[in-house]
């Protein structure tokens, strides 16, 4: 049972990016250039050729010279940073866009599930969306209905599965959508990051089931930016950077490639030297301890930081939080808020802080880090030492993806206790606010 | 090296080009896709609506009253034979809606379902081709319509209705092709996106629907059928209201030679750019 299922030969993809010059451009000029425009369209379009917006195409390869084989029956996790490659590899194995050079041969049939709850009709009833995603996912009615009962049970809805799906919760939902998807029987399982939705007891039953299919013979491709998941499930993986194969090996030694490609691809790397203390690395945990590159809101936001002193009194370790646009939004000194120092007995030292959850809004944020001596002197000083991503912030468990781009701001607010109204009567509204305006002047 | 059983039936090269050889056995593997598809258009079509399937019937039934008084009270054009305006408009405003809304709905689909595209395989060709089974089953539903009016009029159809499937399946095979192009095209260029309502808009008027097509003077007769319309919608109405043979040989030939051209070229032009539809879309 070795024999190989998938073989990628110097596989490639290219995309083409139209940019508009921004130059400013005079009537007559864009009189010209109109119709010059519409006559190259006009061609293409007979030609039967694409046509790409704006004046300056640029090539872009989203995966180049990638060459892998996987056996049958071999769990193997696909990691990387967005846009390293990732989810175009998927989807030339799942046939949805074709690859410009190079080939793939496969044998056996090839399930994806890229998103869940594709092609979910939010008027459909649960039980007619079963069959809906089901088929759409290329199962036939048969399968689906000999296998309807344990989607059901598996999703947990069945009090609501004749019930249009736009009315369940947002969990609910996801919940039935997976469950479609885990029943699926296929030799290759192809997986994208499906996981960052619903609840942790979910996710958990989740990859049970995963762990089951992958240990049940079949070949599972497996791409996560959850290490602690995909090194559960998988012995090997596959590292991509910036559209090539980085690494292909065991899933320990890949995931601290992984890392190496996280490092590399921001600002200073040659963290260099301090006097007194030195900063060597520094991760972002997981609730279970392992290096991760995500953020989940509500968490306490765990920092590892090694550091080594030479054993000076006084030294603080300081943190910086900033966000995409670099600007500061958070500090921590130990010296001062904690009036801890770091150890005065020199050697090499792992330092774990855990702060206190934020409910940060999605997007890219950084820790920049210093040891300094008494606050005031910088020792040694990293920018930019810890990167992070906040994919989305539920504050109340419901996902809703407020962006802090969009001009929402960094944080999502909590309530402490539930939001309450209190009815004022109609005609003293008004003046109940007067008074209670005018009441700290009579006090 | 250990082998890639190269012989299996399920064995795959993926490679730029070469998706085809699957591509029609995989078209019939994702039958019930096609049905489960038009399925949920039907099921979904009248949800969140007062009278519900009532729609299918209202909708042709008054541009049917709409056309027998402009046409037939104000504008005085002459019905065919002996047949009463009403079900003459009738008889040629059902393949024409079936040709309209094919090619409306057909068009615009691959775009509606750029979620889909972009997620998950299956042949291309089912998404428009559901909707075009969705169209055939609102024309059966408007068939009972004319049925009504037929019997309300007392006309009594001959032996012609038995080649009425003939002609239903013509105005298929003669909204696939453009629509199937229009489908391809709009991925790239949602212009077509206006183009295709004021084409159905236009044709309408130029299409013997709302008169009878021997209105047209003889000489003219030929050219008019560059219109593949023309000949389905005349056949279709002979075998509804009987009468003498409408179709006019050369004109006739000449439509089904262009319904052929279109289909292929349609066929032709969607196989080419759905390879590359989930990047474009």
């Amino acid at each position: 049972m070795s024999d190989v299922i998938i073989r990628a030969e110097k596989l490639g993809k290219k995309f083409q990016i139209g940019h508009q010059t921004a130059r400013q451009e005079n009537f007559r000029e864009a009189m010209i250039r109109g119709p010059r425009n519409l006559l190259r369209s006009a061609v293409d379009l007979l030609n039967g050729r694409s046509v790409i917006a704006g004046d300056v195409i640029e090539e872009f390869w989203a995966l180049r010279d990638v060459d892998f084989e996987i056996k049958r029956g071999e769990a193997v996790g696909i990691i990387g940073r967005n846009g390293a490659g990732k989810t175009t590899l998927l989807k030339i194995l799942s046939r949805i866009t074709e690859p410009t050079e190079g080939r793939v041969d496969i044998s056996g049939r090839v399930a994806s599930l890229l998103e869940v709850g594709t092609g979910f009709h939010p008027e459909l009833s649960g039980r007619e969306n079963i069959f809906l995603n089901g088929a759409i996912l290329g199962m036939t009615r048969a399968e689906v209905r000999r296998r309807f009962d344990e989607i059901v049970d598996f999703s947990g809805v069945e009090k609501f599965i004749d019930t249009p799906v736009k009315r369940y919760s947002v969990g609910m939902y996801a919940r039935l959508a997976f469950a479609v998807a885990a029943h699926l029987e296929a030799e290759i399982l192809v997986i994208d990051e499906v996981l960052a939705v619903g609840d942790s007891e979910f996710q958990a039953r989740c990859l049970d089931r995963m762990s089951k299919v992958a240990n049940a013979g079949r070949t599972v491709l497996f791409v996560s930016h959850n290490l602690a998941a995909i090194t559960a499930l998988t012995r090997r993986a596959l590292v991509f950077a910036g559209g090539h194969l980085h690494f292909d090996g065991p899933i320990e030694t890949a995931v601290a490639h992984y890392a190496a490609t996280l490092s590399k691809s921001g600002d200073v790397r040659n963290w260099g030297q301090g006097q007194n203390a030195t900063l060597i690395s520094a991760a972002l945990l997981d609730a279970e301890g392992r290096p991760t590159e995500r953020y989940e809101p509500g968490r306490p936001l765990c920092v590892q930081v090694v550091i080594e002193t030479v054993g000076m009194p006084g030294m603080s370790l300081e943190l910086l939080l900033r966000d995409e646009l670099n600007l500061p939004l958070a500090y921590y000194t130990s010296a001062v808020f904690s009036q801890v120092s770091l150890p005065s007995k020199p050697g090499r030292y792992e330092c774990r802080l855990s702060l206190q959850p934020y409910y940060l809004a999605s997007g890219e944020y950084c820790f920049d880090l210093k040891t300094t001596y008494t606050n005031v002197h910088d020792d040694h000083r990293v920018d930019n030492a810890l990167r992070f991503v906040v994919d989305n912030c539920s504050p109340d468990g419901v996902a809703y993806d407020f962006k802090q781009g969009a001009g929402r701001g960094v944080f999502a607010m909590k309530l402490e206790k539930p939001l309450q109204f209190s009815m004022l009567p109609p005609s003293d509204g008004q003046a109940a606010a007067g008074q209670g305006a005018a009441a700290p002047e009579t006090d | 090296m250990t082998m890639l059983d190269q012989n299996s039936p399920r064995h795959l090269v993926l490679e730029a080009g070469r998706a085809d050889r699957q591509y029609w056995p995989d078209l019939w593997r994702y039958r019930e896709l096609f049905f489960i598809l038009a399925w949920r258009d039907v099921a979904v079509r009248y949800k969140q609506t007062v009278i519900g399937l009532a729609w299918a019937f209202v909708r042709p039934f008054l541009t049917m009253v709409v056309f027998t008084v402009v046409f037939g009270k104000i504008a005085k054009l002459p019905a065919e034979g002996s047949a009463p305006y009403a079900v003459m408009v009738f008889a040629g405003l059902l393949p024409w809606m079936l040709f309209a809304s094919v090619l409306s709905d057909a068009s615009t689909s691959i775009v509606g379902s750029a979620n889909l595209i972009s997620k998950v395989y299956f042949p291309r060709l089912i998404v428009p081709l559901a909707t075009v089974l969705v169209a055939l089953i609102d024309f059966l539903v408007s068939l009972f319509i004319l049925a009504g009016l037929m019997l309300w009029y007392g006309v009594v159809p001959g032996w012609q209705i038995l080649l009425l499937p003939v002609f239903v399946l013509l105005a298929l095979l003669c909204s696939i092709g453009p629509a199937l192009w229009a489908a391809a095209v709009l991925v790239k260029y949602r212009d077509f996106r206006f183009i295709i309502p004021f084409v159905t808009q236009i044709g309408l008027y130029i299409s013997p629907v709302g008169f009878s097509g021997k209105i047209v003077p003889e000489q003219w007769q030929f050219v008019y059928s560059l219109n593949p319309m023309v000949g389905i919608i005349d056949g279709f109405r002979w075998c509804i209201l009987g009468g003498a043979n409408p179709i006019y040989g050369s004109g006739f030939a000449l439509s089904l030679g262009i319904i052929a051209v279109l289909l292929l070229w349609g066929i032709h032009s969607f196989r080419r750019t759905e390879r590359a539809f989930a990047d474009m879309i």
